[in-house]
């Protein structure tokens, strides 16, 4: 391996002078990372700061009966010992539902329990103190009496007329469910010459960010302010919630992010311990800090996946398609999580599964139901991975049936690339996609005849290796119709402003935030890039809702094709300014004028006609010498937001080659390929390590990760040494290809790649294990994580 | 219920005296009463690595050893080396190569991977993989990291 230093593009309608879009150049924040001179949320500290411990349900279920604080409240160093009802005096309780979603039903839920806990983990009773530690001493003289109740664990039963409602007034278990029937699907059924019927498990798993969640709320009486310190990744959305639940006008809250240590969907969400943080600084006025340990993580931070999908495809002989069905259930804990709810990942499945294939029949169930475990939600490729896993699974499932190559099955039943736009059975609109290119282009890069070569002389030799494919699609750009229209104050759009300093460097404020996907680099390349100045004279600021324009934040792979889009016409309406003010001191025309490098040339023949230092000075210091009349604005805003479509869908597909040891059940991995198109590539060494990062995350839910909960709800594995997360040494090195289609709706054309890795892994290693392992007679193995214990179940051997 | 003693240990080359309580982990000490944030508190039970720092020329986990085991020794953090410049190229190859994201798991990444090269050989992929298999990094995948490992171990031995 040589690390290549970066080189400039060939030439695109994009390009200009200082032209970093296609480019990889380095993100400006990461010498400090790697330094040791970052500043997470975790890392800080401010005067008079506390600390608050949370005493937490032991139990799924359970009526608090008695709970007694006086010991603790003598304890050393405590400042407030603080109950569910003392607290919900200060904040008020909350209700994750959208309207779009609809029949969608959720209970009240409290910062902190009020009466009964509903999941192993539910904080029950905050302490706060002058340090963690002595918080957490004092936890433990908590007396706290419980009355366990019956706890509702088996989504299967939960809807049963004689399982325990959990909350009576909701009537049923049931959250929200949703149907679906397009095309004729009995009929395509009936005349498929075969019919194949799977069931696929997902385990539950959650997202394990490195630094765990982590909040200072500071509440200052004095200017009667909320100032919170939080790893987020949607500071608006957040400032908005606080206002609302303390009841405080929303310019009264200041979100501020920081560093934050991965997010992965984890951290877009409102947690009640969180909440409960807020509300203890306005009610002790004082900085009130909480980091929660990884215990306190694996309880509280959401899970994701939990779903059993029965699947069902028929085909005929000539490798068509005729339809696909699906009955997705899952459960979700006791509350629908707010605001984005928990009935989105269902909604995704329901949406995605068929979407790469030109299958007009699909019928489709989706039931969400409560249960007594921590709390699911939208997390990195949201409904993806399930919906991808149970196409593909299918798929692979009926060209063996039909003894078809799972690579002809697919180029047979894939929207065409010359076919959009299309839309698919499920209702979702594609603007146009590349399916088949990239099918071409991955097959090349893995050199698939030979790969088959290989296996086959490795099969000679008792070595059981298996190819497996995903094609897959990815919801990207989401405008509001994925929370907007449901009534959640979720912004879809994004803003950046730009301002020319006094000596000639930009400065931008972007609503877009960043958490190590590289956005603070995407943003300054495309305002480099559009005004016409190099990366370095850029200063990127986010993550501050005082001092960045409205915006959605860094989630569905929406910051760079829509906070790009935003910064990049931002940067050139600053261009625009700049040159009228230049023009005004040449007494020249500003549209014979352009920006190279920071100077102000002749249009065409790039003369040097005056320095944006030299711009600069004269607005600021020397304005009585401009013509008169002329006032110079050195500072521009634009906004964006996708208005053709409603998600801007991008397209890929990811192979998986790997060897099954039949006599363990291990499954090692050789090498595992992708190939997307996320349209224009901004930075293609960024777009490649998320690709990685989301494939690698996609593989721990197909391998290795469960959170293992048993019939009284109780969390068998919430620690890392338990909980198995992938490992450098289990991991594969990963081949990344592009086809490039841009998205018309922006200038750009740039579409999101932050959950494609993550959304394709699990099904193309779920299909390469059963090609390895289906000539031994082996059952499919669709129950993820494939451990090596189901392998062997799987082959007859335990 | 609280003991505390006083120990002198050099922290980053400067000597200094504490008065620590029992409990409190080495992490939790450099962080909390020196202030030196750049190790990180990730699982506090010993899995992630994230707390990685040098000890006596060792890495050890900063979870895992008491604050009051360290009197008498010198304790390295990644502030500490990358003000030496030990470091640098490792650094350097992180960022060309985008080998971090987050960055909550780089310092520990960093040591770890300084001390399989400390050896002077030059690893294989697989070699490195398998050093670094302590350390857990959510946001990359690690191949950008072996990359970047590798082509540090060539540079230094002049391949």
């Amino acid at each position: 391996m040589k690390i290549v230093s970066d080189l400039p593009s060939p030439l695109t309608a994009l390009d200009r002078p200082n032209s970093y879009i296609g480019r990889s150049v380095p993100r400006p924040n990461l010498k400090r990372l790697a330094q040791g001179r970052a500043q997470y949320v975790s890392d800080m500290t401010l005067p008079r700061m506390a600390h608050v411990a949370y005493l937490r349900s032991p139990h799924a279920h359970a009526r608090i009966v008695k709970l007694d604080k006086s010991k603790a409240e003598k304890a050393l160093g405590v400042i407030a010992v603080v109950t569910g009802p003392e607290l919900a005096k200060v904040i008020t309780p909350w209700v994750g539902v959208l309207t779009h979603l609809k029949g969608i039903k959720s209970a009240p839920q409290y910062a902190l329990a009020v009466d009964r806990a509903c999941w192993q983990g539910e904080a029950v009773c905050a302490v706060v103190a002058k340090a963690r530690a002595q918080a957490e001493d004092a936890c433990e003289l908590i007396e706290i009496v419980y009355e366990e109740l019956p706890a509702v664990t088996d989504p299967e039963t939960a809807l049963d007329p004689n399982t325990p409602v959990i909350h009576p007034e909701l009537g049923d278990n049931l959250t929200f469910e949703r149907t679906l029937d397009a095309g004729e699907v009995d009929k395509a059924f009936a005349e498929s010459d075969a019919v194949i019927e799977q069931t696929f498990h997902f385990g539950r798993h959650t997202g394990v960010t490195n630094e765990p969640r982590s909040i200072i709320a500071d509440w200052n009486p004095g200017e009667e302010r909320l100032t919170v310190y939080q790893g987020t990744q949607a500071p608006h959305m957040m400032q908005n919630l606080f206002a609302k639940h303390l009841d405080l006008a929303e310019h009264q809250v200041r979100v501020v992010t920081k560093d934050v240590g991965g997010s992965f969907g984890v951290k877009v969400h409102t947690y009640a311990d969180e909440m409960a943080v807020v509300a203890l600084s306005k009610m002790l006025k004082r900085p009130i800090k909480f980091v929660a340990d990884r215990l306190e993580s694996f309880v509280t931070d959401i899970h994701a996946r939990d779903h059993r999908v029965r699947g069902k495809i028929g085909i005929r002989k000539d490798g068509t398609i005729t339809a696909f069905e699906i009955d997705d259930l899952t459960g979700i804990g006791p509350y629908s999580v707010y605001p984005r709810t928990s009935g989105i990942e269902a909604n995704q499945v329901v949406n995605l599964t068929g979407g790469p294939y030109a299958c007009p029949n699909y019928r489709a169930r989706a039931r969400v139901v409560f249960q007594n475990k921590n709390v699911m939600c939208q997390y990195r490729a949201v409904g993806h991975p399930i919906a991808v896993a149970v196409t593909e699974g299918l798929v692979d499932l009926a060209a063996a049936k039909i003894g078809m190559d799972p690579v002809e099955v697919r180029k047979k039943n894939l929207i065409p690339d010359d076919a959009y736009p299309a839309t698919a059975a499920s209702g979702i609109k594609f603007e146009k996609l590349s399916h088949i290119a990239s099918t071409e282009k991955i097959l090349s890069m893995m050199d698939y005849k030979a790969l088959r070569a290989d296996q086959a002389a490795a099969r000679a030799r008792g070595v059981h290796r298996g190819i497996g494919f995903a094609s897959f699609i990815e919801v990207t750009n989401p405008s509001a119709a994925f929370y907007g229209v449901g009534g959640a104050k979720i912004s879809a759009q994004d803003g950046a402003t730009v301002r020319l300093d006094g000596k000639g460097a930009i400065f931008c404020h972007t609503g877009v935030s960043e958490q190590g996907q590289g956005a603070e680099a995407v943003i300054a390349q495309c305002v480099a890039s559009a005004f016409g100045v190099s990366m370095d004279k850029v200063r990127v600021i986010m993550g501050d809702t005082d001092n960045t324009p409205y915006g959605g934040g860094t989630w569905a792979s929406r910051a760079a094709g829509i906070g790009g889009e935003a910064a990049w016409q931002a940067g050139k309406a600053l261009r625009e300014n700049v040159l009228a003010a230049a023009a005004s001191i040449l007494q020249a025309q500003a549209s014979d004028l352009d920006i190279d490098n920071g100077i102000v040339v002749n249009k065409g023949t790039k003369t040097e006609r005056i320095s944006l230092e030299e711009v600069a000075r004269i607005c600021y210091f020397r304005p009585d010498t401009l013509p008169p009349g002329f006032q110079a604005e050195l500072v521009a805003t634009r906004h964006y937001v996708p208005r053709a479509w409603a998600f801007s869908f991008t397209n890929g597909i990811q192979a998986s080659y790997l060897e099954v040891d039949t006599d363990t059940g291990f499954i090692k991995l050789l090498k595992h390929w992708c190939v997307e198109d996320c349209g224009t590539v901004i930075n293609p060494q960024l777009v490649d390590e998320q690709i990685r990062g989301g494939i690698v995350q996609g593989l721990g839910g197909a391998l290795f990760e469960h959170c293992l909960y048993d019939e009284r709800g109780q969390l068998l594995n919430g620690n890392m040494a338990d909980y198995l997360v992938p490992m450098a040494m289990e991991m594969p090195d990963m081949q990344i290809g592009h086809v490039v289609t841009p998205t018309a709706d922006s200038e750009l054309g740039a579409k999101g790649a932050g959950e494609a890795g993550t959304a394709g892994a699990p099904a193309c290693v779920m299909n390469a294990i059963n090609d390895a392992l289906r000539p031994l007679g082996a059952k499919p193995l669709t129950d993820m994580p494939f451990t090596p214990g189901k392998v062997l179940r799987a082959l007859g051997k335990v | 219920m609280t003991h505390a003693y006083d120990i002198s240990l050099t922290v980053n080359g400067e000597l200094l005296t504490a008065r620590v309580e029992a409990r409190k982990s080495l992490v939790d000490f450099l962080r909390d009463d020196l202030s030196l944030t750049g190790s990180h508190v990730g699982c506090e039970h010993g899995v992630c690595g994230a707390c990685t720092v040098r000890v006596n020329g060792q890495i050890v986990r900063g979870c895992l050893m008491l604050a009051v085991q360290c009197g008498g020794a010198t304790v390295e953090t990644i502030e500490g080396v990358s003000d030496t410049g030990e470091i640098a190229d490792l650094q350097d190859a992180f960022e060309k190569r985008n080998a971090l994201q987050c960055g909550f798991c780089t310092p520990g990444m960093l040591l770890t991977a300084q001390e399989l090269l400390a050896n002077g050989k030059t690893p294989s992929r697989d070699d490195i993989r398998e050093h670094i298999s302590g350390n857990y990094c959510r946001c990359t995948g690690y191949h950008a990291i072996v990359d970047a490992v590798e082509a540090v171990a060539q540079a230094r031995n002049g391949k």
